[in-house]
C-alpha cells in the first residue's frame, strides 16, 4: 500500500518556492505533508497532496520538472521511541532508506512518517510484521 | 652569452629583413602550391599563381586560411611534406571539430625551439640558469616548446609539466630554479601557495618568468612580479603556426617581438579582410615562411591586436605586437584553454539537456572561474538529490573530455535562460583583462 508523492525541481533562488506554492493555492491543491531536500543550486520539493494527478498536470503545464514517486506512510506512537521501532524494522531487514519526513495530524497520539525506500514491498512486509499499518491514499487525503 | 640569441636576425635592418622575408615567401608559396592541393585550389579560386607573388608586397593577393579550413582539411589536408619526413605532431585542446593537428619536420622543431631560445635569452637566460617548465607537456605546445628552447640555451631544464604545486615548489626551492615558464594564472597560484607556506618572495632564486597561453593584464604582471620577486614576461604563439615563441617579450616589457624571419605578421580588418596600415587595430594574420610540414599562409588568428615598428630600447628591430586585446570570434581562453560555446552546446544536447545555457567567466584570485548554468528538464529530473548529482557529474565529466577543463555546472529552472532567437547572450565574461 503506497501513496503518490510529487517531487518538484525548484531552483535555489528567491521567489521560486513562493511561486510553486502559490500555484497550488490558486488551483485548490491541499498540501498534506512536505519536505525539501536542498543543495547549493537547487532543491527537490516533495509533497503529499490531496489530488496528485491534478497537481502533476498543473506543474507540467507550468514547466516544472516533476515526477511522481510511490512512497510509504505509516503512523507511529507520538511518544519517545515511537519512530525507533519502525527504523529497526527496516534495519533488521536490510532495507535502505533514501529519505523520510514526518508530520503530525489532528489524530491524537499519532505521528506520521513518509518513507522512500529501495524496495516498497519488502519494507511494507517488514513494517506490517512489526504491527505498523501503512496508510492508504484516502486515509491521508481525508486526514 | 650575450643578450640576444641570434643578434644578426634579431637586430637586422628593416631592409635586410624584408629581403629575407621576400625570398622566403616566394619559396614558401611555391612549396605550398606544389604540395598542398587544398591551398592550391584556394589560390586558383582567387586567380592567383606563385608567379604573382614576387615579394611580401604581394602577400595581400593570397587567400586567407581560417580555423574552419583547418577543420575541413583535418588531419592531412594541409600537410606539405610526406609523413615519412615528419617527426612530431602537436595539437590544440578540444574535440568537437575544433581540434587542430600540426605536423613538424625535424627542421620545423629546430626553428620552433630556436624561437623559444630567443625568448629565454631575452629574459636573461643563459647556460647558468635553471629553467623550470610548468606548462603542460604532451600534445599541448607549451611544455615541449619551452623545453626545447631551454635545452638550446643550455639551461638546466626541469620538465615539471603543470600541476602538483607542492612538488613544483619543492623542486624550485631544492634545485634553485631561476626561470619559470607557465600560464600567468598558474604563476599567480604558485606565488600564493609560496606565501601560504610562509615563504617570502626573496626566499626563492627565481629572477624571471615567461608566461603565456592565456590573456593577462598589467596588474596581474605586477602582482606576479611582487609575489615571486621576479620580472614577468609575455610570450605568444599558437599551435597552428608552431607554438609559443612566435613572439616574445624583451627587457622593455612593452609588447612582444615577432620572429619575423619565420613569420610575416599582418593586421587586417576582420570584416572586410583588407590589410590595415601599421599602427591600426585589427585581426592578426600570420604567414609561416620557414615551416616545411605545416606551412600556413595568411592564417587568421582571430586575435585583435596592434603592431608597432617603433624603436625598442632592447635594440631588437623585430616588429612588436601588443597583448591581444580580444577576439574577433566567440572563442574564449579560460585557464589557458580555448573554449568555444558551440562545444558546450553539443555536449548539452548529447547529454539530453536543453541547449540553452549561460557561461559566466570571471577571474578570482588570479584564477579563471568557469560557470555554466544549465536548464533542468523533465527527462533529467529525478526524485533524489543523489541521482541528480550523479547526472550532473556525468555532464561535468563530458564537458571536461571535450573542453579539457572542468566547468562548474549549475542546474536552473527550465526556460529561465533566454532563448536563442535574436541575439541571445550566451557568455558573460567578467574578467577585466585589458
Amino acid at each position: 500500500m503506497t501513496i503518490k508523492q510529487l517531487s518538484v525541481f525548484v531552483e535555489n533562488r528567491p521567489g521560486k518556492l513562493s511561486a510553486v506554492t502559490r500555484l497550488f493555492g490558486d488551483n485548490k491543491i491541499d498540501i498534506r505533508a512536505m519536505s525539501i531536500a536542498d543543495t547549493k543550486d537547487f532543491g527537490i520539493l516533495r509533497l503529499i497532496v490531496n489530488d496528485p494527478e491534478k497537481a502533476l498536470e498543473i506543474l507540467k503545464e507550468n514547466d516544472y520538472p516533476v515526477t511522481i514517486t510511490n512512497v510509504i506512510a505509516i503512523g507511529v506512537d507520538d511518544a519517545p521511541g515511537g519512530l525507533a521501532g519502525a527504523m529497526e524494522a527496516l534495519y533488521e531487514n536490510n532495507i535502505g532508506l533514501e529519505y523520510m519526513y514526518a508530520f503530525v495530524s489532528k489524530t491524537e497520539n499519532t505521528a506520521y512518517v513518509v518513507f522512500r525506500v529501495e524496495n516498497n514491498e519488502k519494507a511494507l512486509e517488514a513494517l506490517t510484521e512489526k504491527g505498523y499499518e501503512a496508510l492508504t491514499a484516502s486515509d491521508l487525503y481525508d486526514m | 652569452m650575450g643578450k640576444y640569441w641570434n643578434e644578426q636576425i634579431e637586430c637586422m635592418s628593416r631592409e635586410d629583413m624584408k629581403k629575407l622575408q621576400d625570398e622566403r615567401l616566394v619559396k614558401q608559396v611555391k612549396h605550398v602550391w606544389d604540395n598542398v592541393p587544398y591551398y592550391r585550389k584556394k589560390m586558383e579560386e582567387k586567380g592567383v599563381t606563385p608567379d604573382d607573388i614576387k615579394s611580401t608586397d604581394d602577400l595581400y593577393k593570397l587567400p586567407f586560411l581560417t580555423k574552419a579550413d583547418l577543420r575541413d582539411a583535418y588531419p592531412y589536408g594541409l600537410l606539405a611534406k610526406p609523413l615519412s619526413e615528419c617527426v612530431r605532431i602537436q595539437s590544440t585542446s578540444g574535440t568537437t571539430g575544433k581540434r587542430v593537428v600540426a605536423f613538424y619536420t625535424q627542421n620545423d622543431i629546430d626553428l620552433w625551439e630556436d624561437c623559444c631560445a630567443r625568448a629565454i635569452t631575452a629574459v636573461g637566460g643563459t647556460e647558468d640558469d635553471v629553467c623550470q617548465v610548468c606548462y603542460g607537456y604532451g600534445l599541448f605546445t607549451g611544455g615541449p616548446g619551452l623545453n626545447g628552447g631551454s635545452h638550446k640555451v643550455g639551461c638546466l631544464t626541469l620538465p615539471m609539466s603543470s600541476g602538483n604545486t607542492e612538488r613544483q615548489i619543492q623542486f624550485m626551492m631544492d634545485l634553485g630554479s631561476t626561470i619559470i615558464c607557465c600560464t600567468p594564472s598558474y604563476a599567480a597560484y604558485i606565488g600564493e601557495t609560496l606565501h601560504e607556506m610562509g615563504y617570502k618572495p626573496e626566499d626563492n632564486k627565481l629572477k624571471a618568468g615567461i608566461f603565456g597561453a592565456e590573456p593577462w593584464t598589467e596588474e596581474m604582471r605586477r602582482e606576479i612580479e611582487k609575489s615571486l620577486g621576479i620580472k614577468a614576461y609575455d610570450i605568444y604563439g599558437l599551435t597552428e603556426t608552431s607554438g609559443p615563441g612566435v613572439a616574445f617579450e624583451c627587457e622593455a616589457q612593452t609588447g612582444m617581438h615577432i620572429n619575423e624571419d619565420n613569420f610575416i605578421a599582418e593586421i587586417i580588418d576582420p570584416d572586410t579582410g583588407e590589410v590595415l596600415p601599421e599602427g591600426s587595430k585589427g585581426e592578426l594574420v600570420f604567414t609561416s615562411i620557414t615551416k616545411e610540414a605545416f606551412p600556413l599562409l595568411r592564417y587568421r588568428t582571430r586575435d585583435i591586436c596592434v603592431l608597432t615598428r617603433e624603436k625598442c630600447s632592447c635594440g631588437r628591430t623585430l616588429v612588436k605586437m601588443c597583448k591581444p586585446m580580444g577576439r574577433s570570434d566567440d572563442m574564449m581562453i579560460i585557464r589557458g584553454v580555448n573554449v568555444f560555446p558551440s562545444q558546450i552546446e553539443s555536449v548539452l544536447i548529447e547529454q539530453g539537456y536543453s541547449p540553452n545555457y549561460l557561461i559566466e567567466v570571471d577571474r578570482v584570485n588570479n584564477t579563471d572561474t568557469f560557470d555554466i548554468s544549465v536548464e533542468m528538464n523533465a527527462d533529467q529530473f529525478s526524485d533524489t538529490v543523489k541521482d541528480i548529482q550523479k547526472k550532473e557529474a556525468e555532464l561535468v565529466s563530458a564537458m571536461k573530455t571535450v573542453l579539457g577543463i572542468n566547468p562548474k555546472v549549475h542546474l536552473v529552472s527550465p526556460k529561465s535562460i533566454a532563448r536563442s532567437e535574436g541575439k541571445a547572450v550566451r557568455v558573460i565574461d567578467k574578467r577585466k583583462l585589458i
